[in-house]
């Protein structure tokens, strides 16, 4: 029976290709670069510098039994003080212009008045406030600790930086927890992934990406948009990473 | 009494004043992650040799060039441009200076060199985490020097899956029907290339027409469908060997066919008096078996890839739908319910989703459903446009759309293009000539 025609050459198959995994022990012996080295070593530099400009107590001079002050000259500093800053009967005879704003500047006893009048009204208002905020955002603080706008605005951020690996499946588990220690400003002290342990497991190729994504996210973010105040509060904050909405479409 | 004052003691003083705060990101960007691909480097000596053997002086930047084209059309990177790098390609024994490639927004950093070895390429290279600082990926290939484009292929699949959790797509070819000439005679050809486009090869003469070509699991045999002698039949073509056979000795016509998932079977439509059934043949033993038993027009069978359900196309319900059924062919279910007609159903490698092609309203459009039929998306809309098939990760669509002829007959084409699974990075497949009927490999390098 004959069939159909084919072109005279037949297709090779591709040539074999070895792979060789370079073991991780090379990886860390890479030496650094040559210019990178000379930054690590300027930072290194820095860093010395700034312990021994920072660690050790400034040196304050001995004060030498000779320069104690006679008890005379103590009485005449405390007088010049004096004569400077607090002496309340000394009187300017000069004649000054004064322009029209500094003039209503000038002390007012009902102005006074009006004022402290003003805010106690603005604190009621203020209790007010912050009485209706903690009605609407209770449940919000007690569970986050953080307004909605405080977590609004540090989400805002994550969701910028953080570049989602397409490639993971939609149906999977694949939360990533990640306890951050932060500091004041929103920098990252030590970051640290909750189930660690599942990063090297076999068969967790997913999690382990998703993880390194969202560590690359939090580093790519720094600093974190965190609240200006109440720090205690917010200095150990949890992340958790979740890719599923995103992935599923 | 101990109880008694420690319940009073927890009520009192609650051990967590301050719960730790907890944030949920449930939202990230999905812009192309920024990767830098370093130039591999090449040592004087190494640079002579490949220049004799292959004519090329810089092989390292032509292995970069396939993998920084690679992640582009991936849709999922973006290769930075490499004249804002900081650091010269010097750089592959060394640690990178990381604070160079943070600072042109480079998250992930390739580098590594190329050497001449006992008359043989050897590509080293490293994957480097920029904001972590660290290396991620270490990996060596020794190959013969002619095969270097594949070095670069296997270099982005490896990147690819460390980089995204999923294995690459890269390292494979695409068999398609390559078309020439006016749509009233048209010249068909089976042809192979790269998943790039490179290295295009004929497979037949074009002396008749062919259809349908799909590779084998391992990507040594083709099944497809030739029109030789005007008989339309199913083939078996070893593309290593050239050889080739009709499948099955049936006494009508054979078409639509595809390989069970390990290989061992060829699934098919076979026709006889107006109607068709879905039939399969051992590859191992010849047995021949009938799956469909209706007397509608049942075709386009496609295994789900643990071989234990099929998914075909068929018009028993009025209409050309979707049906799921198992492999033995028992219980058959409709899955499209949606208007329109639905045909050359595919099941995803992952398992998940199933690939399709529907009609409605004089377009067509490329889609995908769950398998129970939930959950239809349509990823691309055109006035023709059919026959998907997955890349072997189940991320990618390759298909082929024809643009409209004018009133003369003139201005017809027939193209490849892919399009990633969430409807995005639709692109055009660079081929020769006009093509259609694409088939996805799966990898090489498995």
């Amino acid at each position: 029976m004959s069939l159909p025609f084919l072109a005279k050459k037949p297709i090779d198959l591709p040539p074999i290709v070895s792979v060789e995994l370079i073991q991780i022990k090379d990886k860390t012996n890479i030496p650094f670069a040559p210019k990178a080295k000379k930054t690590i070593e300027k930072i290194k530099e820095k860093e010395k510098k700034l312990v021994s400009e920072q660690a050790p107590p400034k040196k304050v001079k001995k004060i030498k039994p000779d320069a104690v002050p006679m008890p005379n000259d103590k009485m005449k500093k405390v007088e010049k003080i004096k004569e400077d800053k607090q002496n309340p009967e000394k009187i300017d005879n000069k004649v000054k212009q004064v322009s029209e704003f500094e003039k209503k500047e000038l002390f007012d006893p009902n102005s006074i008045a009006a004022l402290i009048d003003k805010s106690k009204v603005e604190t009621a208002q203020t209790v007010n406030k912050t009485d209706k905020v903690t009605q609407d955002q209770q449940k919000n603080l007690e569970n986050t600790g953080l307004t909605l706008s405080e977590e609004d605005a540090l989400k805002a951020q994550i969701f910028g930086c953080w570049s989602i690996p397409l490639g993971l499946p939609y149906n999977e588990n694949l939360l990533v927890r990640i306890k951050l220690l932060l500091n004041q400003d929103g920098t990252v002290l030590q970051s640290e992934i909750l189930d660690h342990a599942r990063m090297n497991k076999p068969g967790q190729g997913f999690y382990k990406v998703l993880a390194e994504s969202a560590l690359r996210a939090i580093k790519l973010c720094q600093p974190l948009r965190v609240p200006t105040t109440g720090y205690e509060r917010w200095k150990e904050l949890q992340l958790n990473f979740d890719a599923r909405e995103m992935l599923e479409g | 009494m101990f109880r008694i004052f420690f319940i009073f003691f927890i009520l009192v003083f609650p051990l967590n004043s301050w719960a730790l705060i907890e944030v949920d990101i449930t939202r990230g960007n999905l812009n192309p992650l920024p990767v830098a691909v370093s130039p591999l480097s090449i040592d004087e000596n190494s640079r002579k040799n490949f220049e004799k053997i292959l004519n090329n002086s810089d092989i390292g930047s032509e292995i970069s060039a396939i993998v920084e084209n690679n992640l582009k059309t991936s849709g999922l990177f973006n290769p930075l441009n490499k004249d804002a790098f900081l650091q010269a390609p010097d750089i592959a024994n060394l640690k990178p200076r990381f604070e160079d490639w943070s600072l042109i927004k480079a998250q992930a950093l390739i580098t590594g060199k190329v050497n001449f070895i006992d008359k043989k390429l050897r590509v080293e290279f490293r994957l480097w985490d920029v904001l972590a600082g660290k290396e991620i990926l270490a990996l060596a290939f020794t190959t013969v020097p002619t095969n270097w484009r594949r070095v670069g292929h296997i270099i982005t699949d490896k990147v690819y899956e460390r980089l995204t959790g999923e294995k690459g797509y890269f390292d494979t070819r695409i068999i398609y029907v390559a078309e020439e000439g006016p749509k009233t005679k048209r010249i068909k050809k089976l042809a192979i290339m790269d998943q790039d486009g490179a290295n295009n090869k004929f497979l037949t003469l074009g002396n008749e027409l062919v259809l349908t070509p799909r590779f084998n699991p391992t990507s040594q045999m083709v099944t497809y469908l030739s029109y030789f002698r005007n008989l339309p039949r199913v083939y078996l073509l070893d593309i290593e060997t050239g050889m080739q056979e009709v499948v099955g000795d049936f006494p009508g016509m054979t078409f639509a066919p595809r390989f069970s998932p390990n290989g061992k079977k060829i699934i098919m439509s076979f026709a006889k008096d107006g109607n068709s059934d879905i039939y399969t043949m051992d590859l191992e033993n010849r047995i021949v078996e009938k799956i469909t038993n209706h007397p509608s027009i049942d075709t386009s069978p496609s295994y789900s890839p643990d071989g234990k359900y099929i998914c075909f196309n068929s018009d028993r319900s009025g209409y050309q739908q979707i049906y799921v059924m198992k492999s033995d062919g028992t219980s058959v279910k409709r899955i499209s319910f949606g208007t329109g007609l639905y045909g050359t159903p595919v099941w995803s490698p992952r398992g998940d989703l199933i690939a399709f092609t529907k009609l409605h309203k004089g377009k067509f459009y490329i889609g995908v459903m769950r398998t129970d039929g939930s959950g239809e998306r349509l990823l691309t809309e055109n006035f023709y446009q059919e026959a998907p098939s997955w890349s072997p990760n189940g991320r990618v669509l390759i298909f082929y759309r024809e643009t409209k002829t004018n009133d003369k007959g003139e201005g017809f084409s027939a193209k490849l293009w892919s399009i990633d699974l969430t409807g995005y990075n639709e692109r055009l497949v660079n081929t020769p000539s006009d093509a259609s009927d694409p088939s996805w490999s799966s990898l090489l390098s498995n």
